[in-house]
């Protein structure tokens, strides 16, 4: 079976790659996805290490994660429409004002 | 064979994010993601946790990511506009080059500190068996942790009332 330092890597490859994401992209809904593989590569680590140790916290916390990202998504996804009402545009250098 | 497997699996997920990461299309990046989501469930199976699998391909792919698709098409933005000549300069050639720099030296930063661990092989005592147990996950979440349950029941319902909230038309 594959060492677990090699689900670790890979998650922190994943974890780099979303980061990068979030730097790099200027389209909020292509920032918001970089935020969802983050959360993917926190997932696998806590799958990893929860066989790692035998016991079942990992998935139980996979699953609370899982349902924070899908809170996240709906309000991150909301915010995204009202903002695009307003500026009919999606780059995060067009909002910087936080009234108008 | 499990080597093999994850090597495939580990690939797929890296280049398919790399990707979403990488492409101009917001359409092209959501469908990417699902394949890497794909991989990852495959991932969790190797790991023994069928159950994280099954939930990975029905709210990841399945709910989260048809909102995604749902909003991109409703706003109907092909295309990543150019930056705006006004803030170019943070956010220009060398703005990103520090980003991209920085995603670079925070990756090689973990991979050195996993490194110096050393090799931690799976152990195959015959506790390990039962973490693919549903009714163990079951237990745990409805017994040692119903309150984050509740908490996140709570979540869900504020999130829901705020995203009817937030995207509701005003006039």
């Amino acid at each position: 079976m594959v060492p677990l330092n090699h689900y670790l890597i890979l998650s922190g490859v994943l974890f780099a790659i979303g980061t990068a994401g979030v730097f790099l992209r200027r389209n909020l809904i292509t920032v918001l996805l970089s935020i969802e593989i983050m959360l993917n590569a926190v997932n696998l680590t806590f799958v990893a290490v929860g066989r790692y140790h035998g016991s079942v916290d990992g998935q139980i916390i996979t699953f609370f994660v899982m349902t924070v990202a899908a809170a996240e998504a709906a309000v991150g996804l909301a915010l995204v429409i009202a903002l695009f009402r307003h500026r009919e545009t999606l780059s995060p250098d067009a909002f910087t004002a936080l009234k108008w | 064979m499990d080597v093999v497997a994850f090597y495939a699996f580990a690939a797929i997920a890296v280049v398919s994010s790399l990707l979403v990461v990488g492409q101009r299309n917001p359409m092209h990046s959501v469908m990417l993601l699902i394949v890497s989501f794909g991989a990852l469930a495959g991932l969790y199976v190797l790991l023994d946790a069928p159950f994280s699998a099954v939930t990975q391909i029905i709210i990841y792919a399945g709910a989260i990511m048809v909102l995604f698709l749902f909003v991109v098409m409703l706003l109907n933005v092909p295309r990543e506009e150019p930056t705006p000549i006004s803030v170019a300069t943070l956010v220009g050639p060398t703005g990103r080059r520090i980003g991209a720099v920085l995603a670079l030296v925070f990756g090689i930063e973990l991979l050195w500190a996993l490194m110096r661990v050393g090799l931690s092989p799976f152990g195959q005592d015959p506790a390990i068996e039962s973490v693919s147990s549903v009714r163990r996950i079951g237990l745990g979440l409805f017994r040692d942790h119903v309150f984050a349950f509740e908490a996140t029941s709570l979540l869900i319902l504020v999130a829901m009332v705020g995203a009817v909230v937030l995207a509701r038309r005003e006039r």
